[in-house]
Formats: C-alpha cells, structure tokens, sequence
C-alpha cells in the first residue's frame, strides 16, 4: 500500500471539491473493497476523502412514493430497512445474498456500485490486465475463465461486475445521484450507470472525476412477486456463478437482470415482454449475443434454468 | 520403553482420566484470545522488524538482475535479503524446492527476496518496488499431457508398482468389470493461520518461533539451510493455526524472517501474505487414477488395478492414491502402478491423509459404480470384499479391523435401507435427494517419541515435549495420559509442548501423533512412577497411583511427598519393534452421506452426514469427534468446490486466496454425527490407541459423489463435482 | 485518557516523521468542526517525502479504555490492535475480509478488522475477543465453545465468538438474512439462521457443527 494523506469529509460538496483538489484522491466509505485492492497496489490513491461522516446515511421516503437511499447507508441497514423489505424485497433479498455479516455492517449503498471485479487476473499485479494497466492485455481470456462475462464482454476485457446489489437496483430502475466537484448534481439511471468494458475496460462507471454518489432513488413500488436468486458453488459467502433478480406480476408480465453474466447487472427490456412465455424465450433475447469462453458456456443453461425455477416460483 | 509385544492391562486401562471426554485444556486460552502464535510474541522479542516476501512472477526460468535501488530508499526500510546476497544457503532436505529462489527459478510466488523495515506498512510498499527482470523459461504445467513420460516412484509406505497374481488375465475373464478414469484437482491446506515465523539472534544462535508441526525436523532443516550446527538453533512453536500437512517442513517465513534477522540486527518477523501462500508453499497433488475392477456376478472381486498418475518438481513425490487399494479389498489378482510427471507446478507434498485421500475418492466411486452394474447394494458388496488378511501378503493380518461392523453400524443409524437403489427418484421440494456410502482408511503409523514427566512438591505434574497441537487436541490428551498413569486428576497436570528444547516427540503428521505421542508420555510416566516408587519404599510393580496417592497394601502416601525434597523427573522414549511387520495396522470407517442436487441450478448442499470409526482406543471422544467433522468438512470441500486452478499457460495457481480457492463456510454443512466403536488395539502401542485425524477424510468426498448419483443420476468422475458437470444432464425445468 | 499501552507504541516518534496536527484528526464525530475542513487538512496533510509514511493521531476505545495512537494512514484496525496495541486475541488470517478472523465488534456491529483503517475510527468503541472475558472468567459464549469444542486450531475463534456475540444481536434486532424464509417478519433463531450469519467466518479445522451447538446452548440460555 502507498503511503496517503488523509481527510474526513463534512458535506457531500466539499468531498467532491476536496476530489477535484487532489490528484489522485478517492472517496472511501466502507473500504471493504478499495482497502483490499490497495493493499496490492492495484489502487494506489496518494489521497483518501474519509466520507463516513456525511449525513447521507438515511432512507428517506421520496415526493415521487419511492424511495432515497444515502449513499452511505450500510448494506445492513438499506436491507434491514422496513420499507425495503416490504415494497422492495428485491433489494433486501439482494444484498442478503452478498459478502457476509461483517462486509455488509461496513459496505455501503454507493461503495457497493463501485466495487471492482473479482476477476483473478486483475488480482494478481504479476499478470496482464488491462482493466489494471490498459494495454497489457486480458490475462482470462485464454486463460481461467469459468466465473467470466458471457455477454457484452470485449478483447479487452471479459470480467464480470460482482455485485448483488445493484442486480436487483437494474431491475428496479434506480437511479444515481451524483454531485460534482463544482457543485453540480445530476441523475444518472442505474442502466447507464456501469459501462461494458470495450476498449476502455479501466473506466467502469459513467461517473467524472471526482463525483461523489450522494443517493440511489428507488421508483415507487411497484410490487409483484420480486424473487433473487443467487447461484453459487458455495452456499454462502461467495460471489455469485449467475443470479437472476425478478419482478413477476400477476399478468406474467414483470422485469428481470442477470448478474454474473457480464460487466455491469444485464436487463434487456425488451426480452421482457416474452416473460409470459417462459425462461426459454426469454433468456434466448436476453442472452442474443453471448459469446462465452468452453469454460463459462454453462452459465447460459444455468441462467435459462434459474429463470425458469423463479418464474415457477413465482407463479406458486 | 521399547514396545514389541502385544500390549497387555496397564493403568491406562482404568479409563479414569483416558476415554473421558475432556474439555480441551488450552480452551480458555484459546477461547479468550490469549493463546500465542507464531507473530505474536510481542513480549518474548519485543521491537521486532517486519519482514514481506516478494514471490517469484514466473513459474520457471532465471532472475537475470534485481534492482533493490528503490526499495533500499523507501522510507524505514533496514534490509533486503535476496539470493543473491544471503551467502550460501544449502537446500533443506525435507522440500524439494528451495525456499528463496534465485538466480534460479523452480515455481511461481516462489521467495525471491525478504524486504526487512521498520513497520509492516513500510515493508509492504518497499516489496512492490523490488524490481526483478526475469528469463522465463517453457515448463511443464500439464499432467494429463505427460502420462506417457511419467516415471516409477515409490509411495510412501510401499514400493511405486505391486502385482500379485495375474491381472490382465483375471479382469479379461471376469463377468462384470468396470474400466474408469477418475481425475482429483490439486488442493490447498489453507490452513487459518498463514505459515509465520519470528526470529532472533543471540550471537550464532537462532531462535524461532515459529507454526510448525515438526519441530525436530525443522530444526534440523533450519540448520542445515543456513550450514549452523542443530544446537544453534531452537525453535517455539506451542499453538499451531492449522498445518493439515502443510507445516510439516520449513517454509519461506521461517527461513527469511532468520535471513532478516540477521541482516537488519534485530528480531524480524514474516507471515506469508494470503495471496502468497497457495503458490508459495505445498499442496496437494492432482491424480489422474485409472481403477479397474473386475467381479463374478455374484460380487466377489477377482481382479482389482489401480494406476495412478500425479506430478511434482524435478526430485519430488508422487501421491500415494494406490495406497489403500493394496490393502482395502480382497481380489486374488490385483495390481497397483505409481507414475510421477515432472512438473513446473509449485511443490506437491503432504497434505491431510496423503495418498489414501486422493486414492479412496476414486476408489469408493468405483465400488458405487460395480455395485450398480452388479445389483448389489454397496453396502454389501464392501462387506462382501472384506479382507482380514493383507491381501498382497495374506500371511500378515490386520491387528484390527472392524469395517464391516462400521458399515452396518452406519447403515442402521443412517436408515440406509430406506434409501432408493434407482437414481433421481427421491423429491424434496426443489431438491433431488440421495445417499451415498463409502468406506474410510487410513493406515496406522507407528513412530518413536519421546517425553518428560516431573513431579514437584505440590503434587503437579509438568509434561515436557516437543510434540505440537495443531488443533488435534495434543495438550489435552497428553494431560489425560499423565493424569491416568500418575494417578491425578488432570487440573494437576500441566503440558508444555512445541518448544525444541524438550525431548523428540512424534510431532504432528499422518494422524501419528495422538498414539505415538500419548505412548512416548506413558512410557516417560512409567519411569517417574518406579522413581516415585523407590522415593516412598514401594514395590513399584505393586504400587497403585490413583487419587493423588500412591498405594500398595495398607499403605497410602500422597505422590506429592515424592517431591518433598526436590522435583523427581523421568523422561523415556517409545521406540517400536516390529509388531507393524508382523500385523498390518489400518484405521476403518464408513461414510454416509445425504444430499441434495437443485433441480434447476444443480447446485448441490449436503444435507445429512454421518461417520462411524473403528480406530483403536479413542484417547478423548470430544477432541477426536472434532478431528472427524473437521475431516469430514475437508472432504465436502474436496468433493464440491476446492480447486486450484491451474493456469497452464503459465504455471501457475490462478485462484490464490480465500476468495477464489472456496473452502466450506458454516452453510454449507449440516449438522455431523460421529459414532466410535468400542475398540482397543493392542498391537499399536500402550495407549491401545490408532490416529483418527486422517480417517475421517477418507472416503468423505467419494460419498458425496456417490450420494449426487443416487440423487440425480449423473455421475462424475472428475472433481470438484460442480454444478456445471451436472447441468446438462438434468431433466428440463418445469 | 489512558496512556499507551507500551513504549513499543512510541516507536514510531524515533522517525523522522512529519506528526499530524491532532486537532483536525482527533476531534470526535460529534465535535467536527463545521470551519472549512480543507484548508486545514491542506496544512497538515502533506507527507515530508514522496512514499514517506504520513502519520496521524487517532483514538478510540478497546475494550472499554479509550487508546491514543499515533499511526501510519495506511495501518489497519487489525494492525492498529494487533501490533501498536499488542491486542493479539484478534487474528490476521488472510488480511483481505476473505475469512473472518479478524472479527471484531465496533459500535455494537462485527466488522472484519483487516478492511478498515485505523484512522477511521476516531472517538469509535471497539471489542476484541480480550474485551468478552478472559481465562478466569469466560463470557458465556467462550465458555460454550470450549463446552462443546467449537474450535481446534483455535486461530478462527475469536473471530467466530464476536461475530457469534454480534450474530444473537442481530437476530434480537430484528436484522434479517438470506435464508430468512419470510423478510417482512422479524427472523427467528434457528440453526439454519446461524449458519448463514456465521459464513463469513471460515474454520478450516472444521468445527461448525460444534460451534452450532455452542452458540445455540447461548442463544436458549438467552431466551
């Protein structure tokens, strides 16, 4: 780990222009994934922005009927939260899934969207990667790739995103709220809130330098059997082979995002329409272009599979 | 104390102390956080330096320069250690690769350099500026490419090839054969606590403490890697994070945090990094095991071979998975082969049960799969191919064997006759349900170990040897022997271990060290006890100890009184004749285990398991049943998601940490049961006692398999039995 | 305030180090300032030398004293305890939140140790294994692992005691989990429950069916 500076930030506005400040700041909140990668020297900030102490750790209801998630709000928290349990099950179900205890009583609502792959190359700084070092190259492909993209991956870059939480968020249409170093806010949709990796697999999200996460906004409910389900070798604590996040209305109609799958939670729209002619149909859309590796090709038999056991049980 | 005929009554046999099951005597230290590790002797060698390991980033090849410029100038850094400048290192005789490579490299993440500072912090940035320029070299990542080249080697126990009778002949001419390949993945101990040592200097003495199994071993390697007399050299190692096999030798840490020590002047201590230790260190071999087995129609084996494939480094060892096919089954003609690959790979060695591990994970799926094509239950058809005999010398017996009284043991309490011979027809909700049963060995090793027992004059016991407890229950089984042979009760005895300052021990390994170690104490204790004897004018073979007195006639004096004028101390050793020779001795079980396979994800969850061992005398059922569920999880592990990934384009293990390489967590395991039989062995030692350890995780993983055939009708061959192996094969959701 | 534990602690004065001023660092949650921040993080933030350690005063409390630190940015809470503060019982097993060992419980909730800073937990409360009892007089939840040999190595204990401590909690809080059958009502001790909570502490040796048992025979006794 390099040596840092060190700050904790008072309001959202000063963190963002204490960012622009710095060269090579980052915020930290839970630190359970940047305090990781940094004591491998794949993040290697010369200065951190303790955000902890932001008032931003409330779920606040919206004008709208939904609902305002801080950005600091501990995954514990956002899925212990009544509300969430009640109209966006979903989440809660979620983020049960993820990490375990201890990661969930640090990891926070924003920390959570930013986490970084889990792919073992970008771990290990003695190999190519260019998420890690653009332009090295990609280590997994050719390489062991069972846990990697099946769909919208790239020769660059074949990782997968390794979060529960913001599945179930595509599914839920979220949305980001975002402030920048000159005080600007904007809302960024969860759908275009992570990239594919393309040529550029190092910039992961369509965050600026130095925007701070201040809010994810949650629609009001809109209810429907919402079932998560989370695929894995081990029965806890493990990052996620393929998990599909559901919402199944009465009609049949509903939503559904895939994680594991690729780089960012994966939804397409409009293979949702065929939700009410079964996991077959709709997985044939939703994976159209999947390009796995021998290794990953299963995830696609498993992903059809776990659809169709959530559409059942959704159903019963 | 030399032991060479059959055990006969001794005051073990009172059972008043042995066979209890006793709370572990180290609980509420290690309970309370105050238990002390090998990083954590703050006061022992207080301002120590930190030591971090840089690992080599080639599997093979040479180090064509080191540039230490920059990390000799960050901040607190006092020394760096490399090949280059540690002077003249010889290589240990118990690894087979060096432990700080360079110019030469043998694996990946193998040591090349130690960067000594201030802090740990300081010494962890100073690594990554360690600049290295390396000339990689092709290795050889791949066993099944290499099964042609592959040599014989000898196995541990028994010569690298058997053959009795005719084989090909026998298998040609039998009814029902079965002709299978099964292949094991190479595994890691992953033991809690990463390998971690501190050192210090005294003038040309050593002292390390360290996290070893064997501490006479390591002394001894330790010294001859840096060229210093033994006596030099003393090594602290009384609470062990977990070794399964992996601290059996010297590692990295011990050997750079000495380096280091020396070169920076002052007390340094080194952990291996996680990341470092899946590569760095030993693991596991891959096997890659043909097992043919040919049966009249009726079930009796005629015909059994078992070929084993395995890789290691240049000089290393191949895994014994032929092991307990030479012993389990009977089979006139039969035949075993051990083939060893050179590979780049990092070392393969020892690691919980070496050879029958591997080998009963094939093996118990190839009885499943006979009993199928026989139609026999495979319950049965195991206890139909009981041997008593060794059946490649079937004038040795075994001492012991009682696995077909496991078998129905198991069977009864398992309800195993409720269970659906035909695959994929049991339903519970989302789970395809099933059961699997397969047979546990493990043989039973005899070695020498030593003990010293003193008396003071308040009537305590002190017990002194080198013998670790690596989380076996050591401390408290030693306890319960010197309580029972010197007649106290255990709050009266008190158990130093791991320190090499006191007698040669068994130490920790191939589930040797509870019989071994508990007999080295008994025989140590015999001793003290003629001196106490003598002390008070008893006739020491009529001398009864029992209540804190000792006892003969009439008369009955406190044993403190012995010690009235100063400590009385005995020590002895346990050396063994050639009752191992004369009877094969074996430890037998049955596994049983229940699963569950999801219908649509084929994701599979253990649901029931069940263990019934016939091990000797079971020393403390609460500590021993621990080492069986402990097993018997390792075995879950092996059977549905360890594996270390090897990438084979550049020798490597791709899934270095506790986050790729996935060991069980609580969830995955469902409540155990563990049944002992009631057994004694008399041929083992005095204690009457056989190693547990390691039995447990034999067969385990073969009964998971097994288990995931019943329930869904796919069988693998190939482990991790993982969800995607069994994907395809599973009816249509719906 | 207590003083440090041990000279050990001081080592780092002996350096030629750049000491962070403590009034911007040290001030509890409640008491920061609402001055602009940055101007005087700016001051006092800069490290001598390029790669230099920047040091900074931190305190909180460890079981039940409050400890003042003087620390590297870069040390961790398990570091911090561990080896400034010679709190041992806390364990570094992979040092990247992969296994639990270092399990402590801040501000009433278990956290891995080995992902958080030092310097984040300025004016927090921490418990360590050595805070829940000691040999002599075992919390209840040590004396049930070693009633029912819930540990062999012993390495993972501590951290599966706190989080077995934190895990009774959560349930009593009401905080549901992934095999909580039914999210809207409040979960319900059962084994299944505990195993799913106790994930993230790994036992290599193995002993979760006994620590199953252990941290039931508390959970009844609490009821």
């Amino acid at each position: 780990m390099k040596s840092f500076t060190y700050e904790r930030a008072n309001s959202p506005a000063e963190a963002a222009a204490a960012a622009a400040r710095t060269p090579r700041a980052k915020f930290i909140a839970g630190g359970t994934n940047l305090l990781d990668l940094m004591k491998l020297e794949i993040e290697t900030p010369s200065h951190l922005i303790d955000v902890n102490r932001l008032a931003l750790d409330k779920i606040e209801p919206t004008s709208e009927g939904g609902l305002r998630l801080g950005a600091l709000v501990r995954n514990t928290e956002l899925a212990t939260d009544e509300r969430v349990r009640r109209d966006y099950g979903l989440l809660s179900r979620a983020l049960l899934a993820g990490a375990s205890g201890q990661l969930r009583n640090k990891a926070t609502t924003a920390g959570n969207l930013l986490q970084r792959t889990r792919c073992p190359y970008f771990y290990d700084t003695n190999q190519p990667c260019n998420k890690r070092q653009p332009g090295s190259g990609c280590s997994a492909i050719g390489g062991f790739s069972r846990q990697h993209a099946v769909i919208g991956a790239s020769e660059a870059c074949i990782a997968t995103h390794p979060s529960d939480m913001a599945v179930a968020m595509c599914a839920l249409d979220a949305v980001v709220e975002t402030v920048r170093p000159d005080g600007a806010t904007r809302n960024i949709p969860i759908a275009e809130f992570h990239r594919l990796p393309g040529d550029t697999p190092e910039i992961e999200t369509t965050l600026a330098s130095g925007e701070l996460i201040t809010a994810v906004t949650l629609p009001k409910p809109v209810g429907g059997k919402q079932i998560y389900r989370k695929v894995r070798d081990r029965a806890s604590y493990a990052f996620a082979l393929v998990s599909v996040a559901a919402i199944v209305q009465r009609d049949g109609s509903g939503r559904v995002a895939l994680g594991g799958v690729a780089h960012k939670p994966w939804r397409v729209e409009a293979a949702e329409a065929d939700l009410p002619r079964g996991a077959k149909a709709v997985t044939a859309k939703l994976l159209a272009d999947a390009r796995p590796t021998r290794e990953n090709a299963f995830k696609l038999t498993l992903a059809e599979r776990t659809l169709a056991a959530v559409l059942t049980e959704a159903r019963g | 104390m030399k032991f060479d005929t059959p055990a006969t009554t001794n005051p073990i046999d009172q059972l008043r102390v042995i066979g209890q099951p006793v709370n572990r005597i180290d609980g509420p230290r290690k309970t309370t956080g105050t238990a002390t590790y090998a990083y954590e002797w703050h006061d022992a060698a207080p301002n120590p330096a930190y030591g971090y390991i840089v690992g080599s980033a080639i599997a093979k090849g040479r180090i064509n320069a080191i540039d230490l410029a920059a990390a000799k100038a960050a901040p607190g850094v006092l020394a760096i250690v490399t090949a280059e400048n540690a002077g003249k290192l010889e290589k240990g005789s118990l690894n087979t690769a060096k432990l700080l490579g360079g110019p030469d490299i043998q694996h990946y993440h193998q040591a090349v350099a130690v960067v000594v500072a201030e802090t740990f912090e300081q010494a962890r940035a100073a690594a990554q500026l360690v600049r290295v320029d390396y000339a990689s070299a092709q290795g050889a990542f791949d066993l099944a490419k290499l099964t042609d080249s592959a040599k014989p080697e000898k196995i541990t126990g028994g010569p690298a090839d058997t053959k009795v009778g005719d084989f090909a002949a026998a298998f040609a001419a039998a009814p029902v054969q079965l002709d299978a390949t099964y292949t094991t993945p190479d595994e890691a101990h992953a033991m809690m606590e990463p390998h971690a040592s501190m050192a210090a200097w005294d003038g040309d003495k050593l002292t390390l403490w360290t996290s070893n199994q064997m501490i006479a071993w390591n002394v001894a390697d330790i010294a001859k890697t840096l060229a210093i007399p033994k006596e030099k050299v003393r090594l602290i190692s009384p609470y062990i994070g977990g070794g399964f096999g992996g601290k059996l030798f010297p590692r990295a840490d011990a050997l750079l945090a000495a380096l280091g020590a020396r070169a920076a002047g002052r007390p340094v201590k080194v952990a291996l990094q996680r990341p470092l230790m899946f590569n760095n260190t030993t693991h596991r071999p891959a096997t890659i095991q043909r097992i043919r087995i040919g049966a009249s129609k009726d079930g009796k084996i005629t015909a059994i071979g078992h070929e084993s494939w395995s890789g290691d480094l240049p000089g290393g060892q191949p895994d014994g998975a032929v092991s307990q096919t030479r012993l389990l089954y009977a089979g006139a003609d039969r035949m075993t082969t051990t083939r060893l690959a050179v590979l780049d790979l990092p070392e393969a060695n020892a690691m919980r049960a070496p050879g029958e591990a591997t080998g009963m994970m094939a093996l118990e799926i190839a009885i499943d799969e006979m009993a199928e094509k026989l139609g026999i239950d495979p319950v049965e058809l195991r206890i139909l191919n009981d041997t008593q005999v060794d059946p490649e010398k079937p004038e040795r017996s075994f001492s012991q064997r009682r696995l077909i009284e496991c078998l129905r043991t198991g069977a009864e309490r398992f309800g195993w006759s409720k269970r659906s011979a035909a695959p994929g027809r049991v339903r519970d909700g989302r789970w395809l349900v099933g059961t699997g049963v397969a047979a546990a060995f493990r043989n039973n090793m005899l070695t020498k170990s030593a003990a010293r027992v003193r008396l003071d004059s308040s009537g305590i016991v002190t017990v002194e040897t080198d013998m670790t407890d690596i989380g076996t229950g050591s401390y408290t089984i030693i306890a319960q022997t010197a309580a029972e042979m010197m007649g106290v009760p255990i709050d009266k005895v008190v158990v130093r271990l791991g320190d090499s300052n006191f007698p040669v021990s068994a130490g920790s390994g191939g589930q040797w060290g509870g019989n071994n170690s508990t007999a080295g104490v008994y025989a140590a204790c015999i001793k003290l006890r003629e001196a106490v004897a003598q002390k008070l004018g008893f006739n020491s073979a009529e001398a009864a100890f029992a209540d804190g007195q000792v006892k003969s006639g009439n008369r009955s004096v406190p044993l403190a009184e012995a010690a009235g004028d100063g400590e009385l101390a005995a020590e002895d050793v346990i050396e063994y004749g050639d009752l191992a020779k004369k009877y094969q001795q074996s430890t037998f079980g049955a596994h049983f285990v229940e699963v569950g396979v999801d219908t649509a994800t084929a994701e599979i969850r253990v649901r029931r398991m069940l263990a019934v061992c016939a091990a000797g005398r079971i020393l403390n059922p609460k500590t021993a049943r621990s080492q069986v569920i402990g097993a018997m999880t390792m075995g879950v592990g092996a059977a549905l998601m360890e594996e270390l990934v090897i990438d084979k384009r550049h020798g490597f293990f791709v899934n270095h940490d506790l986050a790729g390489y996935e060991v069980p967590v609580h969830a995955d395991i469902p409540h155990q049961d563990v049944i002992f039989l009631d057994e004694t062995d008399p041929m083992s030692s005095p204690m009457k006692a056989k190693g547990i350890a390691e039995l447990g995780i034999c067969g385990v993983a073969a009964a998971v398999a097994n288990a995931i055939y019943n329930a869904s009708g796919v069988r693998v061959r190939d482990y991790p039995i993982t969800l995607d192996k069994l994907l395809d094969r599973l009816p249509e959701v719906g | 305030m207590d003083d440090m534990r041990s000279p050990g602690d001081f080592k780092f004065s002996r350096r030629d180090l750049l000491i962070v001023g403590a009034a911007s660092l040290t001030a509890p949650a409640v008491a920061v300032t609402t001055e602009p921040f940055v101007a005087k993080a700016e001051v006092v933030l800069k490290p001598a030398v390029p790669g230099a350690p920047v040091m900074s005063k931190v305190s909180f409390n460890v079981n039940g004293k409050t400890r003042v630190l003087e620390v590297d940015t870069r040390t961790t809470l398990l570091d911090a305890l561990r080896e400034n503060l010679h709190f041992t019982g806390t364990k570094k097993g992979c040092d990247h939140g992969q296994c639990g060992a270092c399990t402590v419980i801040v501000g009433g909730r278990r956290i891995n140790a080995c992902l958080t800073l030092a310097v984040m937990h300025e004016g927090e409360s921490v418990t360590t294994i050595e805070g829940l009892g000691t040999p002599d007089n075992m919390h209840p939840m040590q004396a049930a692992f070693v009633k029912h040999d819930g540990y062999q190595c012993g390495y993972c204990t501590p951290g599966q005691i706190c989080s077995a401590v934190a895990v009774l909690e959560e349930i009593k809080a009401g905080i549901p989990s992934h095999v909580s059958a039914d999210l809207t009502a409040a979960p319900q001790f059962s084994a299944a429950e505990l195993r799913e909570r106790m994930s993230g502490n790994i036992c290599r040796c193995a002993a979760y069916s006994n620590i199953v048992d252990a941290v039931t025979e508390v959970a009844g006794s609490k009821a």
